[in-house]
């Protein structure tokens, strides 16, 4: 009983004196956050004037300088091709969505990238999404290190429920290159509810409904005794309040043309007059009606707008999260009449027309007590003290999208229907249909359509060496797993001959390995030691169970080892513990195997014992850890 | 003790990963050195900690799989060695799968029959073999087809509810007589009013929405 406290892997890492706190970041389409928690207790991370929200802005300069949050966002007038903003629209985009996404992008778009990615021009650079979204993260992260006084390497990053695939591995990346290792990825409407549960003791069917500037969710959760078990998630990636933004800004512009009898909109009045739009948008969920100016080139024009005009151009927008609500209630089987609450989240649920229109669907005043833009990372932040110091809370998500593959005739089978609580693993058997067919492609999607054009693309791999046999003899068994950050891998193999192939499935819109390795390099001046020292880490943690595991079996049958023996792997041991004190990764490695050689008669006498003491029937109650609780 | 009786109590002893020594096959961690191990191949049932039977206690299964997932979902091992991450994510893989099987009687019948040695293909679907069966079904299929306000789709949806009650009631019972071919029959039926609820569900939101 005593060796339950020394469970392997749970002793400090080296330098843990010097390590920060695990952190929470909500890395949002308009601000981003970033919290932390110390037992139970938590708090946003401000700068010097008390603010939380850092801006998912980015300012690039000529001289490689980078500028992030307020700062770039006071830039994007005077230099409006030098600024990004809403990058997060992007996140796991490729260059094939850009028809649906014209005009709706606040920056211009590399259109030279042919497939794969999205890239933007800046300032004379070509980005991805992630390089951007990774300068917004050390933004972030700079901003908890000053918080802390101490260096932040772990993180929770929350990601909407509804991104894909493509999206989340993304988002994974951007926090790789920004150094931050990400301990999971949560769900925002999930982080909103641990946030919300824990603060309030919340009991009972919930409702998370997540409007923020550029994503749209809604998860229904069974919220008890610390347990948060997602029951059915929804929304769309591409719905938010810089939508809105973009309504009104077009309506400013229209005007603009017939005052000034313009012929064109020139990049800089647009983006004026999205920022106008903008703050006319939140000035409107506390005032009636206001004006608003649009000044280019000493060319001022003004722009009113009532309530009431603001709401007419936003219903069509609420109204489709509203019939996203209808789906995830009926989806989760649930009665509206069992909800006991809704939980705004997202600036854009400041808007009165949302608050009214998520009342009247489900019948009861929302509640947002906490504020609605801060709370994803309050409840990121306790799942990182969860994750890293321990925690008796317990979050049960799902998959928000189905996943399956390609079939004959452009049909997609589903492997994975949506709603399946993850971790998961299922496999769908599949035929050849040629005779003497060897190989065969397998194509992976995501979405709720039947047919492959309407899905998303997310890899596509062939597996070979099928045997020669008659078509629709060979069994070709497909196995989607999704962990608990809702990332897939895919694995196909023939169940005859046992050929069997494995893909992470890095999504066709991501980053390929390669350029992962290149922007690391290029991007941090210390990404080699960097790299070296989670390896180091990795291999000391699995040393030191290693090590932990041999001493608990020396405390109950060291009486198996002469005393020579003991000596021999007491010293091994210390081996062990002098290799990692001196930092060096082979060195550990190649004294965990001379434990493991110096231990293998000790585990063979051992296990010698034990089926001696099954055989007399009296020792298996005691070795079997007791299945119930 | 008999001699299957020892050479499966001999099984049930295997070394652990970790510190190598004994553990037994079902264990989910060592009582030595405190590693979780894998899930094996056991049942739903006895994975879950619950009786074999078609009447299962939907809170008592519900509480023992958050019991399961407190110690074995892959949060709790977040800063452990990736071999004990990976366990714990298988396990918590067949958890799931322990638990979206249990508490979907359909799931659960044709389950319970493949343990029983009576597997039943519920995936087999446009073929009945049973005329009653079908006339049955197309018959509910035309109402349901021609039904215009949400009130006439709720009044079948109500019908075909106590329908499946009524059929999962007759499930247990012929489980409980060890009928397996009465069980079976019956599971193929229970399959047809799920898939008619289903429908029934889509088909009042649609009506709904469309006033």
């Amino acid at each position: 009983m005593l060796l339950q406290l020394h469970e392997p892997g749970e002793s400090p890492a080296p330098h843990e004196s010097e390590r920060g706190h695990a952190v929470g970041i909500d890395l949002g389409t308009t601000n981003s956050v970033v919290a932390v928690a110390r037992d139970g207790e938590t708090e946003v991370l401000r700068d010097a004037d008390g603010k939380g929200l850092i801006p998912s802005v980015v300012y690039y300069g000529d001289d490689g300088e980078v500028v992030v949050g307020q700062d770039a966002r006071r830039m994007l007038l005077e230099y409006p091709d030098r600024v990004v903003s809403s990058v997060k629209r992007l996140m796991g985009r490729g260059t094939e969505d850009l028809k649906t996404l014209a005009g709706t992008l606040p920056f211009k778009l590399d259109v030279a990238a042919d497939g794969g990615m999205v890239r933007l021009s800046v300032a004379g650079r070509t980005l991805t999404p992630v390089e951007v979204s990774a300068d917004i993260l050390r933004a972030v992260k700079a901003r908890a290190e000053a918080a802390q006084g101490k260096t932040v390497d772990r993180a929770v990053v929350t990601v909407p429920a509804y991104f894909d695939d493509g999206a989340r591995t993304a988002t994974k990346d951007a926090a790789r290159l920004a150094g931050l290792d990400v301990l999971r990825l949560v769900n925002e409407p999930t982080a909103a509810a641990l946030a919300y549960g824990l603060d309030n003791a919340a009991e009972g069917i919930y409702v998370v409904y997540d409007l923020g500037g550029g994503t749209f969710d809604v998860s229904i959760l069974r919220m008890e005794k610390g347990v948060f078990q997602v029951k059915a998630t929804g929304g769309d990636a591409a719905l938010g309040g810089d939508d809105i933004d973009h309504a009104i800004a077009e309506r400013f512009l229209a005007e603009r043309v017939k005052e000034h009898g313009e012929e064109t909109i020139t990049e800089g009045e647009a983006k004026q007059a999205l920022a106008a739009a903008r703050v006319a948008k939140e000035c409107l969920s506390g005032r009636k009606d206001g004006e608003w100016v649009i000044e280019v080139d000493a060319k001022p024009s003004r722009h009113a707008l009532t309530r009431d005009e603001l709401e007419a151009l936003s219903t069509p927008l609420v109204d489709r999260t509203i019939s996203i609500c209808r789906a995830v209630i009926e989806d989760s089987g649930i009665d509206t009449d069992d909800i006991k609450g809704v939980v705004l989240v997202g600036g854009s649920t400041r808007m009165p027309l949302v608050r009214r229109k998520v009342k009247e669907i489900f019948g009861r005043d929302p509640l947002s007590d906490i504020n609605p833009d801060e709370v994803v990372a309050v409840g990121a932040a306790l799942q990182a003290e969860a994750l890293t110091v321990g925690s008796d809370t317990l979050l049960l998500d799902v998959t928000p999208l189905s996943l399956g593959i390609e079939t004959m005739g452009g049909i997609v089978e589903k492997v994975i229907p949506r709603n399946t609580p993850i971790p998961v693993a299922m496999a769908q058997e599949f035929t050849t249909y040629q005779d003497g067919q060897t190989a065969m492609a397998i194509h992976v999607l995501q979405g709720e359509r039947e047919m492959v054009d309407q899905c998303r693309s997310l890899a596509r791999f062939v597996l070979r060496g099928i045997p020669n046999m008659a078509a629709g003899a060979a069994r070709i068994r497909v196995t989607f797993t999704v962990d608990a950050d809702g990332l897939l891998t895919v694995s196909a193999s023939e169940a005859t001959t046992g050929v069997e192939q494995q893909v992470a499935v890095k999504p066709s819109y991501g980053l390929t390995e390669d350029e992962m390795a290149t922007m690391l390099r290029d991007s941090l001046v210390h990404a080699k030691d960097d790299m070296a020292n989670r390896l180091f880490a990795e291999t000391a943690v699995e040393a030191r169970r290693s090590v932990l595991a041999v001493q608990a079996a020396l405390n109950v049958d060291s009486d198996l080892l002469s005393e020579t023996e003991r000596q021999d792997i007491d010293s091994a041991i210390e081996r062990v513990d002098q290799a990692i004190a001196s930092n060096d990764r082979d060195a550990v490695t190649a004294a965990t195997e001379g434990l493991e050689a110096a231990t293998k008669t000790f585990a063979e006498r051992r296990m010698d014992r034990g089926i001696r003491a099954a055989l007399a029937g009296m020792a298996v109650d005691k070795l079997d850890d007791a299945l119930g609780e | 003790m008999n001699a299957s009786a020892i050479s499966a109590s001999a099984a049930a002893v295997v070394p652990c990963w970790s510190c190598k020594g004994p553990v037994a096959a079902r264990a989910l961690f060592c009582s030595v050195c405190g590693a979780v191990q894998g899930p094996g191949t056991i049942d739903h049932y006895t994975r879950l900690g619950m009786a074999p039977s078609f009447d299962i206690d939907l809170e008592e299964l519900q509480k023992q799989y958050f019991g399961f997932q407190r110690r074995l979902h892959p949060d709790r091992f977040a800063s452990k060695s990736p071999k004990e991450r990976a366990l714990s994510q298988s396990q918590a893989t067949a958890l799931n799968e322990a638990h979206e099987t249990l508490k979907d009687p359909l799931k659960r019948a044709a389950y319970l029959l493949a343990l029983r040695g009576h597997p039943v293909d519920l995936t087999a679907c446009g073929t009945i073999n049973d005329r009653e069966l079908l006339m049955e079904q197309m018959e509910k299929r035309e109402a349901l087809a021609e039904a215009e306000t949400p009130e006439q789709v709720a009044k079948l949806a109500m019908e075909n509810e106590s329908e499946v009650i009524a059929c999962q009631c007759h499930i247990s019972a012929a489980f409980n007589a060890d009928n397996l071919d009465e069980a079976a029959h019956l599971s193929i039926r229970l399959k047809y009013l799920v898939k008619l609820a289903e429908e029934a569900r889509s088909k009042k939101s649609r009506v709904t929405r469309k006033i």
